[in-house]
């Protein structure tokens, strides 16, 4: 048997029978982009926002997907690194041109990541994993952030507005210098309720005081979708409430990630079945969003 | 222009359309793959391990990065070879991939069992016989670093199956040679080598380790000259075909295990890194042919040249 190959050279990898795949999850094309870094804005000591060109990603993503990022160049960091999409920036014509990443300085990766220079080129492979389920009026939206847990919540928000979606953000950080955004949230429409720990901005405590106090005042008739992203200990503390309270919930989990793509089981978390009992569900594509009262926390 | 080169690989009576294979446990069951690359264009799929029953494994976390690789105690989660066969094979066999099932047993009799049912599937083209995770008390491992219990696992496994046997060797061992020695008087096609490396990492501030299974398997970049090595001496010690793998990332990585004495590799861990590394790693093999007016793939594989280096040094 003789084969032919040919390098082609690309500036991103397209799947070649996208039109075969049948994922209930995944997006249907994964391409992998060599992304230039067109801007970098720091917001504190520990937060930045990268802005990474990558056209192909940005005009399919939807609100709760992810990327996965090669951030270092050799083997040393070898894996890659998964980050939910911030926003969708877009030309002067309506064109989808970049994704920005909401990024947190905790390890060697994301480190790399928050002082990477403008003209650097970064893999990014996405879009990836089960984004969030949008509602349509008259249900309102509470979305429930802790810390870089904003992340998923700004296309979120975006696709909530353009809907006519009464929207609350919930936003609670350590300190006042660890909430973003808030007045982007603002202009588009959205109420904001913001806690930090420290008292600095907003009511002192958790972000899920407020939220309590809102479930318990709302009318019952009122339909609510809760959203949350952020720590996990934040996300079970929300699926008790909505539990509680029996109003639905949609979290997104951060599980360490070898692939993003359900290659190497790495990702797992306890999800219950229909027939009673539990099994681990890889949250790459059968995530990250679940819904609150699937999880076995 | 790219001339034609032959890619083709014939492993005892497995036939494969090139020598690159995925690795099993690094591709879910090949089907998660299909929107990334077709899977008709691989050697092979090597699917994740499969055990008679479905099983749970080990509670996160899971993996760990180390220094160019990464350590993992998935426990080999799975959903039994009857769920394969019904919910995975049919898709496979549509896209055309040559199925490789990687299978584990806790006794012998499991292993004899699964190359039974196996063996009646449409579309599996080989079995390939774990006897080398590191990541479960209860079997496989017991076999795979035993030289009579590898022997005995194969021949029992040989007995039952008309397919290609294919011992998956563990490198935990003193003379992985001697392994590969025990498999082929056993009766099997062919050997893959290397699985991953028993290891461990521990997070020094909280003193805990950082795998709920405090101990796991290395893989990556970190283990390729080790596993090149093994590959060489297993080369050296059977007639049967090596299949090589470890830390494989480029094209480069596996020529150098061809020339090692790979007839064909397969890639693991990079696949997580670059899931469109396939068609990289192909064109870069056929690159190198041409270049070094290599026809057929064949024609590489044990080419190693230990004479050339000892002249050097006479001359100097
Ligand atoms: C679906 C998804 C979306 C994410 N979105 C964002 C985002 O928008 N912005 C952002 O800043 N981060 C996000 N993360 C978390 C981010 O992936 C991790 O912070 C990052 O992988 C850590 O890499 P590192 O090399 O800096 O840390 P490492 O040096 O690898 O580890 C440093 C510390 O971070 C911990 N860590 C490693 N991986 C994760 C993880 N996946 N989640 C939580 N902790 C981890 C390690 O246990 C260790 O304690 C997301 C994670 C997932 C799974
Ligand atoms: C996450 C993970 C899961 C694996 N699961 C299996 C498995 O189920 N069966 C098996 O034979 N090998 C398994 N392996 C071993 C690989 O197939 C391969 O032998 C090893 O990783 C070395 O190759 P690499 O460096 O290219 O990854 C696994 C490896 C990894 C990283
Ligand atoms: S990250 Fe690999 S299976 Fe989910």
């Amino acid at each position: 048997m003789l084969s032919v190959f040919s390098v082609v050279n690309q500036k991103y990898h397209r799947s070649p029978n996208h039109e075969i795949t049948k994922c209930p999850y995944t997006s249907l094309v994964v391409v992998d982009v060599d992304a230039e870094v067109v801007a970098n804005t720091r917001l504190s000591a520990d937060y930045n926002v990268i802005a990474l060109a990558a056209p192909a990603i940005a005009s399919d993503v939807k609100p709760g997907q992810f990327v996965m990022v090669r951030v270092g160049t050799g083997s040393d960091p070898l894996l890659r690194r998964p980050f939910s999409v911030f926003e969708i920036l877009r030309d002067e014509r309506g064109r989808a041109t970049a994704i920005t990443l909401l990024n947190k300085r905790v390890g060697v990766g994301t480190r790399l990541l928050f002082k990477m220079e403008r003209g650097h080129v970064v893999p990014v492979l996405g879009p990836l994993g089960r984004p969030f389920e949008p509602v349509e009026p008259p249900i309102r939206a509470w979305l429930v952030a802790g810390g870089v847990g904003l992340a998923p919540f700004a296309t979120l928000a975006e696709t909530l507005r353009t809907r006519a979606v009464d929207v609350t953000l919930f936003y609670g950080g350590r300190s006042a210098t660890d909430l973003f955004y808030v007045d982007w949230f603002q202009r588009l429409g959205v109420r904001t309720v913001l806690t930090t720990e420290d008292g600095t901005q907003g009511e002192r405590g958790r972000v899920t005081l407020p939220l309590e106090r809102a479930l318990r005042s709302i009318d019952r008739e009122q339909p609510i979708m809760m959203y949350a992203c952020g720590p996990e200990p934040m996300l079970e503390a929300v699926a008790h409430l909505a539990r509680r309270f029996d109003r639905p919930s949609q979290v997104s989990v951060e599980r360490v990630m070898g692939c993003g793509l359900g290659g190497c089981y790495s990702c797992v978390i306890r999800v219950r079945q229909h027939h009673g009992g539990s099994h681990f569900v890889r949250s790459c594509i059968g995530g990250p969003v679940f819904r609150g009262d699937e999880i076995v926390w | 222009m790219v001339n034609p080169v032959d890619l083709s690989v014939r492993l005892g009576p497995l036939e494969l359309r090139n020598p690159v294979i995925a690795a099993s446990g690094c591709f879910g069951y090949g089907v998660e793959y299909a929107g990334v690359v077709d899977l008709a264009t691989l050697g092979g799929v090597a699917v994740k391990g499969l055990f008679l029953t479905e099983r749970e494994g080990h509670p996160p976390e899971r993996i760990v990065e180390t220094p160019s690789g990464m350590v993992n105690a998935i426990g080999l989660q799975g959903i039994g070879v009857h769920r394969f066969i019904r919910e995975k094979m049919p898709e496979l066999r549509d896209r055309g991939a040559t199925v490789l099932v990687n299978i584990c047993g806790s006794t012998l009799d499991e292993y004899v069992e699964l190359a039974r049912i196996l063996s009646d599937v449409e579309g599996v083209a080989a079995l390939e016989l774990n006897i080398s995770c590191p990541n479960i008390k209860e079997g496989g491992i017991t076999f795979g670093c035993s030289l009579p219990g590898t022997h005995q696992v194969v021949s029992a496994v040989r007995r039952v199956t008309p397919l290609p046997v294919i011992p998956k060797l563990t490198p935990n061992v003193t003379d992985v040679a001697a392994f590969a020695r025990a498999a082929e008087d056993a009766g099997a096609d062919a050997v893959s080598l290397v699985n991953t490396f028993l290891a461990m990492v521990i997070d020094v501030e909280t003193r805990r380790p950082e795998l709920s299974n405090v101990v796991g398997g290395l893989s990556g970049p970190a283990i390729r000259p080790i596993a090149v090595r093994m590959v060489y001496e297993c080369r050296q010690a059977v007639k049967i075909p090596v299949i090589g793998m470890g830390g494989i990332a480029s094209a480069r990585d596996a020529i150098e295990f061809f020339i090692a004495g790979a007839s064909a590799i397969q890639i693991g861990t990079a696949n997580f890194v670059d899931p469109f590394i396939w068609g990289k790693v192909l064109s870069g093999i056929a690159e190198y042919m041409t270049r070094h007016s290599i026809a057929r793939i064949s024609d590489l594989v044990g080419t190693l040249d230990t004479t050339a280096r000892e002249q050097q040094w006479t001359s100097s």
